[in-house]
Protein backbone atom coordinates (compact mmCIF):
# COMPACT_ATOMS: atom_id res chain seq x y z
CA UNK A 1 0.00 0.00 0.00
CA UNK A 2 3.01 2.44 0.73
CA UNK A 3 3.93 1.82 -2.89
CA UNK A 4 0.65 2.80 -4.23
CA UNK A 5 0.75 6.22 -2.30
CA UNK A 6 4.43 6.66 -3.48
CA UNK A 7 2.76 6.21 -6.90
CA UNK A 8 0.16 8.89 -6.39
CA UNK A 9 2.46 11.10 -4.89
CA UNK A 10 4.95 10.86 -7.93
CA UNK A 11 3.16 11.06 -10.97
CA UNK A 12 0.96 14.37 -11.22
CA UNK A 13 -2.32 13.72 -12.31
CA UNK A 14 -4.94 16.04 -14.22
CA UNK A 15 -7.96 17.34 -13.08
CA UNK A 16 -11.55 17.28 -15.62
CA UNK A 17 -10.74 21.01 -15.71
CA UNK A 18 -7.49 20.21 -16.97
CA UNK A 19 -8.92 17.72 -19.22
CA UNK A 20 -11.41 20.24 -20.71
CA UNK A 21 -9.04 23.17 -21.28
CA UNK A 22 -6.26 21.24 -22.94
CA UNK A 23 -9.53 19.39 -25.22
CA UNK A 24 -11.07 23.01 -26.13
CA UNK A 25 -7.37 24.83 -26.59
CA UNK A 26 -6.38 21.61 -29.31
CA UNK A 27 -9.50 21.84 -30.68
CA UNK A 28 -9.10 25.16 -31.70
CA UNK A 29 -6.02 24.98 -32.39
CA UNK A 30 -6.49 22.15 -35.12
CA UNK A 31 -9.13 24.68 -37.16
CA UNK A 32 -7.34 27.00 -37.16
CA UNK A 33 -4.82 25.53 -38.98
CA UNK A 34 -6.94 23.16 -41.12
CA UNK A 35 -9.16 26.42 -42.10
CA UNK A 36 -5.88 27.99 -43.33
CA UNK A 37 -5.18 25.64 -45.50
CA UNK A 38 -8.26 24.64 -46.83
CA UNK A 39 -10.07 28.16 -47.28
CA UNK A 40 -6.73 29.95 -47.90
CA UNK A 41 -7.80 33.72 -46.42
CA UNK A 42 -3.96 34.48 -46.65
CA UNK A 43 -2.87 35.04 -49.85
CA UNK A 44 0.51 34.09 -48.90
CA UNK A 45 1.57 30.24 -49.12
CA UNK A 46 4.69 31.65 -46.91
CA UNK A 47 2.64 33.22 -44.16
CA UNK A 48 0.14 30.43 -43.77
CA UNK A 49 2.47 28.11 -43.87
CA UNK A 50 4.48 30.20 -41.05
CA UNK A 51 1.21 30.43 -38.90
CA UNK A 52 0.49 26.91 -39.74
CA UNK A 53 3.92 25.37 -38.01
CA UNK A 54 3.48 27.97 -35.30
CA UNK A 55 0.08 26.85 -34.10
CA UNK A 56 1.41 23.39 -33.86
CA UNK A 57 4.06 24.10 -31.85
CA UNK A 58 1.86 25.91 -29.40
CA UNK A 59 -0.47 22.99 -29.75
CA UNK A 60 2.39 20.23 -29.06
CA UNK A 61 2.88 22.15 -25.73
CA UNK A 62 -0.85 22.42 -24.73
CA UNK A 63 -0.74 18.76 -25.16
CA UNK A 64 2.47 18.07 -22.87
CA UNK A 65 0.61 21.02 -20.37
CA UNK A 66 -2.76 19.52 -19.86
CA UNK A 67 -2.47 15.98 -21.73
CA UNK A 68 0.87 14.41 -20.65
CA UNK A 69 1.14 16.35 -17.49
CA UNK A 70 4.43 17.68 -17.69
CA UNK A 71 6.12 19.88 -15.24
CA UNK A 72 9.57 20.37 -13.44
CA UNK A 73 9.11 18.73 -10.41
CA UNK A 74 7.74 15.19 -11.51
CA UNK A 75 10.11 12.40 -11.22
CA UNK A 76 12.42 15.21 -9.18
CA UNK A 77 12.77 16.63 -12.83
CA UNK A 78 14.21 13.93 -14.62
CA UNK A 79 11.32 13.38 -17.23
CA UNK A 80 11.55 17.21 -17.76
CA UNK A 81 15.37 16.87 -18.21
CA UNK A 82 15.09 14.10 -20.33
CA UNK A 83 12.41 16.06 -22.66
CA UNK A 84 14.91 18.79 -23.07
CA UNK A 85 17.54 16.62 -23.73
CA UNK A 86 15.40 15.41 -26.73
CA UNK A 87 14.49 18.31 -28.23
CA UNK A 88 18.27 19.32 -28.09
CA UNK A 89 19.00 15.87 -29.81
CA UNK A 90 15.63 16.52 -32.45
CA UNK A 91 16.54 19.70 -33.08
CA UNK A 92 20.11 19.08 -33.74
CA UNK A 93 19.19 16.19 -36.28
CA UNK A 94 16.53 17.98 -38.03
CA UNK A 95 18.30 20.93 -38.64
CA UNK A 96 21.37 19.00 -39.75
CA UNK A 97 20.12 16.44 -42.16
CA UNK A 98 18.10 19.16 -43.51
CA UNK A 99 21.41 21.66 -43.81
CA UNK A 100 23.31 18.88 -45.51
CA UNK A 101 20.75 17.31 -47.71
CA UNK A 102 19.64 20.41 -48.98
CA UNK A 103 23.32 21.44 -50.28
CA UNK A 104 23.96 18.14 -51.47
CA UNK A 105 20.93 18.44 -53.93
CA UNK A 106 21.53 21.45 -55.13
CA UNK A 107 25.31 20.79 -55.66
CA UNK A 108 24.62 17.39 -57.16
CA UNK A 109 25.18 17.23 -60.85
CA UNK A 110 21.74 17.22 -62.91
CA UNK A 111 20.64 13.41 -63.97
CA UNK A 112 18.45 12.50 -66.30
CA UNK A 113 15.21 10.12 -64.68
CA UNK A 114 16.27 6.99 -66.13
CA UNK A 115 19.42 5.73 -65.18
CA UNK A 116 20.17 3.21 -67.78
CA UNK A 117 20.04 6.36 -70.27
CA UNK A 118 23.57 6.58 -68.66
CA UNK A 119 26.56 5.97 -70.84
CA UNK B 1 48.04 21.06 10.75
CA UNK B 2 49.84 18.08 9.35
CA UNK B 3 49.26 16.22 12.38
CA UNK B 4 45.55 16.70 12.60
CA UNK B 5 44.95 15.88 8.81
CA UNK B 6 46.83 12.50 9.08
CA UNK B 7 44.95 11.84 12.02
CA UNK B 8 41.43 12.52 10.61
CA UNK B 9 43.17 10.36 7.40
CA UNK B 10 43.42 7.23 9.93
CA UNK B 11 40.10 7.68 11.80
CA UNK B 12 37.84 7.79 8.80
CA UNK B 13 35.10 6.06 9.52
CA UNK B 14 34.04 4.23 6.67
CA UNK B 15 30.67 2.28 5.54
CA UNK B 16 29.91 -0.03 3.39
CA UNK B 17 26.35 -0.12 2.35
CA UNK B 18 25.62 -4.31 2.37
CA UNK B 19 21.51 -3.31 2.66
CA UNK B 20 19.68 -3.73 -0.39
CA UNK B 21 17.76 -0.19 -0.49
CA UNK B 22 13.86 -0.54 -0.44
CA UNK B 23 12.86 -0.68 -4.18
CA UNK B 24 8.86 -0.44 -4.25
CA UNK B 25 7.66 -2.31 -7.12
CA UNK B 26 7.29 -0.21 -10.12
CA UNK B 27 8.02 2.88 -8.25
CA UNK B 28 10.75 3.97 -11.61
CA UNK B 29 8.13 2.90 -14.10
CA UNK B 30 6.95 5.81 -14.98
CA UNK B 31 10.68 7.49 -15.06
CA UNK B 32 11.67 4.44 -17.58
CA UNK B 33 8.73 4.77 -19.72
CA UNK B 34 9.08 8.68 -20.03
CA UNK B 35 12.92 7.48 -20.87
CA UNK B 36 11.11 4.75 -23.75
CA UNK B 37 8.81 7.44 -25.06
CA UNK B 38 11.62 10.07 -25.63
CA UNK B 39 13.68 7.26 -27.40
CA UNK B 40 10.39 6.52 -29.48
CA UNK B 41 10.18 10.28 -29.96
CA UNK B 42 13.69 9.95 -31.87
CA UNK B 43 12.80 7.23 -34.24
CA UNK B 44 9.43 10.03 -35.28
CA UNK B 45 12.15 12.67 -35.55
CA UNK B 46 13.94 10.49 -37.94
CA UNK B 47 11.60 9.78 -40.00
CA UNK B 48 10.07 13.23 -40.25
CA UNK B 49 13.78 14.24 -41.13
CA UNK B 50 13.71 11.42 -44.42
CA UNK B 51 10.57 12.87 -45.36
CA UNK B 52 11.56 16.14 -44.94
CA UNK B 53 14.51 14.90 -47.55
CA UNK B 54 12.59 13.19 -49.79
CA UNK B 55 9.40 14.98 -49.78
CA UNK B 56 9.96 16.80 -52.96
CA UNK B 57 10.89 13.92 -54.61
CA UNK B 58 8.05 13.36 -57.02
CA UNK B 59 10.10 10.67 -59.60
CA UNK B 60 7.37 12.61 -62.09
CA UNK B 61 4.51 10.90 -59.96
CA UNK B 62 1.51 12.32 -57.96
CA UNK B 63 2.71 14.92 -55.20
CA UNK B 64 0.40 15.55 -51.94
CA UNK B 65 -2.17 17.85 -54.29
CA UNK B 66 -3.06 15.21 -56.22
CA UNK B 67 -2.89 12.73 -53.33
CA UNK B 68 -4.47 14.40 -50.07
CA UNK B 69 -8.06 14.40 -48.82
CA UNK B 70 -7.45 17.37 -46.47
CA UNK B 71 -11.58 16.59 -44.87
CA UNK B 72 -10.56 12.73 -44.39
CA UNK B 73 -7.49 13.99 -42.59
CA UNK B 74 -9.56 16.71 -40.31
CA UNK B 75 -11.76 13.67 -39.38
CA UNK B 76 -9.35 11.42 -38.68
CA UNK B 77 -7.51 14.00 -36.58
CA UNK B 78 -10.79 14.48 -34.29
CA UNK B 79 -10.69 11.27 -33.80
CA UNK B 80 -7.41 11.01 -32.17
CA UNK B 81 -8.29 14.34 -30.38
CA UNK B 82 -11.47 12.56 -28.93
CA UNK B 83 -9.84 9.71 -27.79
CA UNK B 84 -7.31 11.72 -26.07
CA UNK B 85 -9.85 13.17 -24.11
CA UNK B 86 -12.19 10.31 -23.42
CA UNK B 87 -8.84 8.56 -22.17
CA UNK B 88 -8.19 11.44 -19.65
CA UNK B 89 -11.66 10.86 -18.32
CA UNK B 90 -10.68 6.98 -18.19
CA UNK B 91 -7.81 8.44 -16.17
CA UNK B 92 -10.23 10.77 -13.71
CA UNK B 93 -12.43 7.69 -13.45
CA UNK B 94 -9.28 5.92 -12.25
CA UNK B 95 -8.34 8.05 -9.97
CA UNK B 96 -11.64 7.55 -8.03
CA UNK B 97 -11.56 3.85 -7.83
CA UNK B 98 -14.62 3.67 -10.38
CA UNK B 99 -14.00 0.39 -12.22
CA UNK B 100 -17.19 0.77 -14.31
CA UNK B 101 -16.66 4.09 -15.64
CA UNK B 102 -12.76 3.17 -15.84
CA UNK B 103 -13.46 0.59 -18.60
CA UNK B 104 -16.83 2.74 -19.98
CA UNK B 105 -13.98 5.29 -20.70
CA UNK B 106 -11.04 2.54 -21.79
CA UNK B 107 -14.15 1.37 -24.55
CA UNK B 108 -14.53 4.42 -26.15
CA UNK B 109 -11.33 5.41 -26.52
CA UNK B 110 -10.44 2.27 -28.08
CA UNK B 111 -13.56 3.07 -30.73
CA UNK B 112 -11.90 6.24 -31.79
CA UNK B 113 -8.45 4.12 -31.68
CA UNK B 114 -10.13 1.71 -33.89
CA UNK B 115 -12.06 4.17 -35.98
CA UNK B 116 -8.77 6.36 -36.36
CA UNK B 117 -7.04 2.94 -37.79
CA UNK B 118 -9.90 2.42 -39.90
CA UNK B 119 -9.63 5.63 -41.58
CA UNK B 120 -5.99 5.50 -41.99
CA UNK B 121 -6.49 2.03 -43.57
CA UNK B 122 -9.20 3.31 -45.85
CA UNK B 123 -6.40 6.39 -47.09
CA UNK B 124 -4.03 4.07 -47.40
CA UNK B 125 -5.75 1.37 -49.48
CA UNK B 126 -7.22 4.42 -51.88
CA UNK B 127 -3.50 5.70 -52.29
CA UNK B 128 -2.14 2.21 -53.51
CA UNK B 129 -5.35 1.73 -55.67
CA UNK B 130 -5.10 4.91 -57.95
CA UNK B 131 -0.76 3.78 -58.01
CA UNK B 132 0.19 6.03 -54.99
CA UNK B 133 2.38 2.90 -53.60
CA UNK B 134 5.40 3.06 -51.10
CA UNK B 135 7.73 1.70 -54.35
CA UNK B 136 6.23 4.98 -56.84
CA UNK B 137 8.69 8.00 -55.43
CA UNK B 138 10.59 8.88 -52.68
CA UNK B 139 8.24 11.43 -51.62
CA UNK B 140 5.57 7.58 -51.14
CA UNK B 141 8.02 6.03 -49.73
CA UNK B 142 9.01 8.49 -46.93
CA UNK B 143 5.25 9.33 -46.31
CA UNK B 144 4.29 5.33 -46.05
CA UNK B 145 7.05 4.96 -43.76
CA UNK B 146 6.01 7.86 -41.49
CA UNK B 147 1.88 7.75 -41.26
CA UNK B 148 2.40 3.67 -41.69
CA UNK B 149 5.15 3.87 -38.48
CA UNK B 150 2.58 6.03 -36.58
CA UNK B 151 -0.63 4.08 -37.39
CA UNK B 152 1.00 0.93 -36.41
CA UNK B 153 2.22 2.53 -33.03
CA UNK B 154 -1.75 3.30 -32.82
CA UNK B 155 -1.89 -0.53 -33.44
CA UNK B 156 -0.28 -1.35 -30.96
CA UNK B 157 -1.83 0.93 -28.68
CA UNK B 158 -5.43 -0.17 -29.11
CA UNK B 159 -3.85 -3.09 -28.65
CA UNK B 160 -2.55 -2.41 -25.39
CA UNK B 161 -5.84 -0.94 -24.37
CA UNK B 162 -7.52 -3.86 -24.84
CA UNK B 163 -5.49 -5.70 -22.88
CA UNK B 164 -5.95 -3.57 -19.87
CA UNK B 165 -9.99 -4.11 -20.43
CA UNK B 166 -9.49 -7.31 -19.67
CA UNK B 167 -6.77 -6.87 -17.00
CA UNK B 168 -8.51 -4.16 -14.69
CA UNK B 169 -11.87 -6.90 -15.54
CA UNK B 170 -9.86 -10.01 -13.91
CA UNK B 171 -7.98 -7.81 -11.05
CA UNK B 172 -9.83 -4.57 -10.88
CA UNK B 173 -7.91 -1.24 -9.87
CA UNK B 174 -4.78 -2.85 -8.42
CA UNK B 175 -1.65 -0.71 -8.06
CA UNK B 176 -0.30 -2.56 -10.98
CA UNK B 177 -2.75 -1.79 -13.31
CA UNK B 178 -3.03 1.84 -12.05
CA UNK B 179 0.07 1.67 -12.89
CA UNK B 180 -0.04 0.28 -16.61
CA UNK B 181 -2.60 2.44 -17.47
CA UNK B 182 -0.68 5.40 -16.55
CA UNK B 183 1.81 4.27 -18.89
CA UNK B 184 -0.53 3.93 -21.23
CA UNK B 185 -2.22 7.15 -20.62
CA UNK B 186 1.50 8.54 -21.73
CA UNK B 187 2.13 6.56 -24.93
CA UNK B 188 -1.16 7.34 -26.30
CA UNK B 189 -1.28 11.47 -25.37
CA UNK B 190 1.99 11.04 -26.92
CA UNK B 191 0.67 9.02 -30.20
CA UNK B 192 -1.29 12.55 -30.12
CA UNK B 193 1.47 14.96 -30.35
CA UNK B 194 2.90 12.76 -32.62
CA UNK B 195 0.03 13.18 -34.90
CA UNK B 196 0.29 16.72 -34.65
CA UNK B 197 3.30 17.12 -36.21
CA UNK B 198 1.98 14.54 -39.24
CA UNK B 199 -0.79 16.34 -40.21
CA UNK B 200 0.96 19.95 -39.99
CA UNK B 201 4.10 18.70 -41.90
CA UNK B 202 2.80 16.24 -43.90
CA UNK B 203 -0.95 17.20 -44.78
CA UNK B 204 -1.00 20.70 -44.48
CA UNK B 205 2.32 21.61 -45.75
CA UNK B 206 2.27 18.97 -48.12
CA UNK B 207 -0.83 21.00 -49.73
CA UNK B 208 1.29 24.14 -49.71
CA UNK B 209 4.11 23.00 -51.46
Amino acid sequence: MSHDTHLEGAESHGSLRDYVIGFLLSVVLTAIPFWLVMARPLASPGWTAALVLGLAAVQMIVHMIYFLHMNGKSEGGWTMMALIFTIIIVVIMLTGSLWVMYHLNTNMMPMPHDMSQMP
Amino acid sequence: MTAATILSEADRVRFYDLEEHDHPDGHSTMLGFWIYLMSDCLIFAILFACYAVLGGNYAAGPGPKDLFDLPLVALNTAMLLFSSITYGFAMLAMQRGRIGATQFWLAVTGIFGAAFLSIELYEFSHLIHEGATPQRSGFLSAFFTLVGTHGLHVTFGTVWLVTMMVQVARHGLIPANRRRLMCLSLFWHFLDVIWIGVFTFVYLMGMLR
